[in-house]
């Protein structure tokens, strides 16, 4: 790497008043001609490209971006990192993501921040202990860390939980999953940008997709505001915006895309030092290194782009979080900000050839797309380079609508939708 | 977050209804005739427009009646409802 980073280039710097600093990733105008373009610079867009140039070997590659970097639901996301998924097709997906994690800040030598302090996910009711112990041993039959907790080993572990049993969602329990944790979303998509950018990929940020062009059944280029590129291979990962784009070459994709939000509170010192979720109250709270709560809350029911989400959600979380935390009843909220989740009928992504050659797409994340980053880019890649999809995302594809063979998510790994 | 102008109530505030999602989707006449592709098409395949889109709402904390909605989903703007069994207005595209 031209300009490493290391604890010797941050005393220099530091020395010459941080002036000397070099430009992360570049700035090009596009090329007349790819041999592959990525449509969307978020994580999932970013982490593809690294891989396809890094293990694919395939270097002239560009990143198309409407907006900056990372600046969908890239920054928009709680930053949750976990893998344990109920079905085996999502724990496989979703614990090579965690693997890949594991690594990503010597990998990219660019620190993400990986912090892992692991998720609990609570219990309210008799049928959530059932469904929660029951994913806890499907877990581990796959190889992924999960431990099922009783109330006071719930409270233990964080104790500023309300555990009193006259709540009206009382906490009967909880799964906690050690290795899973957070990161710094940001440091995500500007160290994958980085390390593409060093092996040649262009990162094109301003430049919005208006059309695919076809020559009957495959894909020649795409028109861009930036002029007509060429190219025959196009994977999108647009993430809310997928439809849209899927709209552009003719194809209908099974997404609906939904405001959801988040918020965070004004900073304070460490009060929580673990993630906690709960699915049944539409909760979760972590503390970012700031000092800030970050707090998810749930989607909007209705198709919306308008990434701004309905107040009747975020009263609602606010009542459940001061419900499960009272300590938490004077902190005040800083910043609210909603991202457009593009959800599948069985709350599993799609990353996946098309029925047009050339066309790839990675999308339906829906809301928890941000913990399968590096996994989901080295898989994508997989798929783009070989024209075949990886034996990790196989059961991830378009077709599944069509067969019936459904990864079916839905309320079964601890996912609030 | 908007209002919506329930065609037998009047206006009310969205979070009093429940998303039915795109409208004017018939279901099959016979089932049985169909193939897996045009079930999936049925079932699953959905416009997800950005732009302005056909849409069935329900009045779910109130008269539980459905209707048909047309809104514009890039700014959450509603320019027409209609009951349903109406047909959808023909100046929106």
């Amino acid at each position: 790497m031209k300009n490493k980073y290391s604890v010797f280039s941050l005393i220099k710097n530091a020395l010459s008043q941080h002036e000397n600093w070099q430009q992360a990733w570049g700035n090009p105008e596009p090329k007349k001609e790819y041999d592959a373009i990525i449509v969307g610079g978020g994580g999932h867009g970013l982490a593809t490209a690294y891989y396809l140039a890094k293990k694919h070997n395939l270097k002239n590659i560009a990143v198309l971006e409407k907006g900056w970097i990372g600046g969908g639901n890239t920054g928009r996301n709680t930053t949750i990192i976990r893998s344990n998924y109920l079905w085996d097709a999502s724990a496989g997906l979703y614990d090579h993501a965690l693997k890949l994690w594991e690594n990503l800040s010597q990998e990219l030598n660019y620190n993400v921040m990986f912090s892992q302090r692991g998720v609990m996910n609570l219990a309210h009711n008799l049928q959530d202990v059932r469904d929660l112990k029951r994913r806890t041993h499907a877990n581990r039959l796959n190889g992924i860390d999960a431990v099922w907790l009783n109330t006071e080993e719930v409270k233990k572990f964080c104790p500023i939980i309300n555990t009193s049993p006259d709540i009206r969602y009382p906490v009967l329990g909880g799964t906690l999953q050690r290795r899973a944790g957070t990161a710094r979303h940001d440091a995500v998509a500007w160290g994958y940008a980085r390390g593409a950018s060093e092996m040649g990929v262009d990162i094109i940020q301003n430049c919005e997709v208006k059309g695919i062009k076809r020559n009957g059944d495959r894909v020649e280029g795409l028109e861009t505001t930036k002029g007509f590129i060429k190219t025959n291979k196009i994977g999108v990962v647009a993430a809310g915006h997928s439809s849209v784009i899927a709209n552009m070459a003719g194809l209908k994709l099974p997404l609906e895309s939904k405001p959801l939000q988040a918020l965070v509170s004004e900073p304070v010192k460490p009060i929580i030092d673990t993630v906690v979720m709960s699915n049944a109250v539409h909760a979760y709270v972590s503390q970012s290194d700031k000092g800030e709560l970050v707090i998810g809350a749930g989607t909007d029911s209705y198709v919306s782009y308008t990434q701004r989400g309905s107040h009747n959600i975020v009263e609602e979380t606010l009542k459940a979080i001061l419900e499960l935390y009272p300590i938490f009843s004077r902190m005040k909220m800083l910043r609210q900000w909603g991202g457009i989740v593009d959800i599948c009928p069985d709350a599993s992504p799609i990353i996946s050839k098309t029925n047009i050659k050339g066309l790839y797409f990675n999308c339906g994340w829906g809301t928890g797309g941000f913990k399968a980053t590096p996994g989901s880019g080295d898989l994508f890649a997989h798929t783009i380079a070989n024209d075949e999809p990886h034996k990790l995302n196989a059961a991830f594809n378009l077709n599944r609508f069509v067969s019936g063979d459904l990864v079916d998510e839905h309320g079964a790994a601890a996912v609030a939708h | 977050m908007f209002l919506i102008n329930c065609p037998f109530c009047g206006e009310r505030d969205q979070s009093e209804f429940s998303s039915g999602g795109e409208a004017h989707i018939v279901r099959p006449k016979q089932p049985t005739e169909l193939s897996d592709d045009e079930w999936a098409e049925y079932l699953f395949m959905r416009k997800n427009i950005k732009g302005i889109q056909f849409e069935r709402w329900n009045h779910v904390h109130g008269c539980r009646k459905w209707f048909n909605v047309v809104r514009d989903t890039s700014n959450d703007k509603i320019l027409s409802v209609y009951k349903m069994g109406e047909k959808p207005p023909v100046n929106y595209k």
